[in-house]
């Protein structure tokens, strides 16, 4: 008996860690039953060899699937072992490891078996299950099945915490070529539907007529491309996210680079490896535009469509604009303070307070913990020398590279752009 | 230049600080008993303990400290850091020496000292909350041992005692020989007796008091925790970062790792 939950367990976790979203965060459900658990901050109870976090038991309820697309272990044509967990399974793992504080909750996704709203109802099943018998608040992360019904969709928003189903590849076209049974319009509406009713729940909560209106997917929804399997610039990639957080009100984008799991030969090959600093900077610009105040068309556009390799996207764009530098410390307003390589979101704030108390001086920037020798080049503080001949952009970035070790190669591995 | 003595607490520290404008002491030097070292040519203060004192600081510092840097300065103080006791003493003069709003003041060195600190306690806090690993025994409770950086355990029993509000748990902090139980009404403080019956420096309870599942369900968290891994973007230098190799031997998944 307990080989048996072994092995399905091992295969059916295998078969989820593809999907990158592990946030535990977003959600306010309290623990006011008496009842066991809840959501609020997220937390990372555990981190894998690979150096990523593990918050939330991730697997598929199965992995049968009626589809086969290219990019994926579970489809149809791919010779692996196949397992299916039972509802009351699901439940008691999850009850089992969340008593234990191993995990923040569930995330349960699955493979298509016979159609789309039989699948669904069976994931519906098992968060309704945990939430009314087991009386159980922790987080619940749902995927929404393409093609499944609106009341399936409903139902299953009034028990999840976040509900998220996947672009897969960041265009169409993309798409087309690995699963020609897919299409971002499949995508789209679902993603519109639950997003409505959120809005429609807020609505009502706002009017105040009706006293307790029930949370409906109260940490918002998210999705995932994978990047690197379809040739997609990064433009392409991080218009179509923009386009996504705008009209469906994401939390979140992941962008997942592809690891070869298949001979496929429209995609790299099973042991090239996958594209971990562009999916870093990828983030890196994902986080400019979410946090930072950037529009995606500044860091990315015709002129730019790739991410450089050897710096981050925000020193590129600053060394694309020196004529907005140096920005003076001690009176430029928030907005740009922010936009200095070298300087987050929690040293702009302490900035902005520390100088109403007296002019700001280098040793003082970096005790509040600016990246001081990278943004050095583009701040004044009331102690800076003056600078005779400041450096054009190459022999900047020249400069700064030579002083910071990056984690990655130093040599540039920029894609050639060969118009 | 006079060194004040005291022994550690939060009263103790309160209260230095009022013997500090009582005594209107010049320059102070501010030493845990323990850790006090005397030298020819020290003028020395024993700092006594007074409740009533402390209380009239902690009062005048809640009237000029908002609510939040109340908490960074029980939280810096939680460190059991020496350095980070003489910048509290400090920041506490420099709260009452200046109009109220000083404590927004990053560019101070004392400010900016417990912020980093309270950053560093919230840290360690947060590991907490994710590392606790609970055995059940056979008796039902849920046992886990901690041996965190700093002081955290009063930080995070609101956290245990709201999630797990439906089954009894106990955390034990090795380090500091204290714990506490929740009895599904209440936490309590336990001491090293409550809990003697367990040998302290094995950290897997021995199998005879343990629940009959938990064997089972610790090995599907090990399997669970191989089986989510990815190989080919294996990045041990991240996983470290993440997992401190001092917290491997508390966390089940890590077992035989060390």
């Amino acid at each position: 008996m307990s080989d048996r939950i072994r092995e399905k367990l091992s295969i059916l976790a295998d078969a989820a860690k593809y999907d990158v979203s592990c946030s535990s965060s977003g959600g306010n459900r309290k623990n006011e039953n008496k009842g066991i658990g809840d959501s609020s901050n997220g937390i990372c109870h555990t981190y894998t060899e690979d150096g990523r976090c593990v918050s939330l038991l991730k697997i598929l309820l199965t992995n049968h699937c009626i589809f086969d697309c290219a990019f994926c272990v579970s489809r149809k044509s791919n010779d692996v072992k196949r397992a299916a967990f039972t509802v009351e399974e699901v439940v008691e793992l999850t009850m089992s490891f969340y008593r234990r504080n191993y995990i923040e909750g569930l995330f349960l996704s699955s493979g298509i078996f016979k159609n789309a709203d039989f699948t669904m109802e069976r994931l519906v099943r098992v968060v309704k299950k945990l939430r009314l018998e087991e009386r159980f608040n922790g987080y619940i992360h749902l995927k929404t099945i393409p093609g499944a019904s609106e009341e399936l969709l409903t139902e299953a928003g009034l028990y999840a915490d976040r509900m998220s189903i996947n672009l897969e590849m960041p265009t169409e076209t993309g798409l087309k070529l690995l699963a020609p049974d897919k299409s971002h319009e499949d995508v789209k509406k679902p993603l519109g539907f639950i997003n409505d009713t959120i809005v429609q729940y807020k609505d009502e909560k706002k009017t105040g007529l009706i006293k307790s209106i029930p949370k409906f997917v109260p940490a918002g929804q998210s999705t995932q491309m994978v990047i690197g399997a379809t040739p997609e610039t990064d433009m392409e990639i991080m218009y179509s996210a923009n386009e996504y957080y705008k009209n469906f009100n994401l939390k979140r984008v992941y962008y997942s680079g592809y690891i070869p799991i298949s001979y496929d030969d429209r995609m790299p090959i099973i042991g090239s490896q996958p594209p971990l600093l562009r999916e870093n900077r990828l983030y890196q610009t994902d986080w400019l535009m979410r946090f930072y105040g950037f529009e995606v068309q500044e860091l990315l556009n015709l002129k730019n469509p790739l991410l450089d390799t050897d710096i981050d996207p925000k020193l590129s764009w600053a060394l694309r604009n020196l004529d907005q530098f140096p920005v003076d410390i001690n009176t430029a307003d928030y907005r740009m303070i922010l936009r200095v390589p070298g300087i987050g979101v929690r040293s702009a704030q302490k900035i902005v307070q520390a100088r109403k108390f007296g002019k700001l001086r280098g040793g003082q920037l970096q005790k509040i913990g600016v990246a001081y020798s990278r943004a050095k080049h583009f701040i004044r503080c009331i102690d800076s020398p003056y600078i005779l001949n400041e450096p054009d952009a190459p022999h900047l970035k020249n400069l700064i590279l030579a002083e910071s070790s990056s984690k990655y190669l130093k040599v540039a591995q920029n894609q050639l752009s060969l118009f | 230049m006079v060194t004040y003595i005291f022994d550690g607490s939060l009263e103790g520290l309160l209260t230095a600080i009022y013997n500090y404008y009582d005594n209107k002491a010049a320059a102070v030097v501010l030493i845990w008993d323990k850790l006090h070292q005397p030298s020819m040519l020290e003028e020395t203060f024993e700092v006594v303990n007074d409740e009533a004192k402390a209380k009239r600081v902690w009062d005048g510092l809640k009237k000029k400290m908002s609510a939040e840097w109340q908490q960074r300065f029980y939280k810096a103080y939680l460190s059991e850091d020496p350095a980070t006791f003489q910048h509290l003493f400090e920041f506490a003069r420099y709260i009452f020496d200046n109009p109220v709003g000083a404590e927004s003041n990053f560019g101070n060195k004392h400010v900016m000292a417990i912020s980093k600190m309270d950053r560093s306690v919230n840290r360690e806090r947060h590991r907490m909350k994710a590392f606790i690993r609970f055995q059940k025994t056979a008796d039902g409770i849920y046992y886990c041992p901690i041996e965190p950086d700093f002081n955290v355990l009063p930080l995070i029993i609101a956290f245990f005692k709201n999630r797990y509000a439906d089954q009894q748990w106990i955390i034990y902090d090795v380090k500091r020989k204290y714990g506490v139980y929740y009895d599904l009404q209440k936490v309590e403080e336990i001491t090293y007796e409550f809990v003697s019956a367990v040998n302290k420096s094995q950290i897997t309870l021995p199998a005879e008091v343990l629940d009959t599942k938990e064997e089972l369900a610790s090995l599907l968290w090990k399997d669970y925790f191989n089986s989510t891994n990815i190989p080919a973007r294996k990045n041990m230098k991240l996983h470290i970062q993440h997992v401190p190799k001092r917290y491997w031997k508390y966390l089940n998944e890590k077992e035989g790792k060390n």
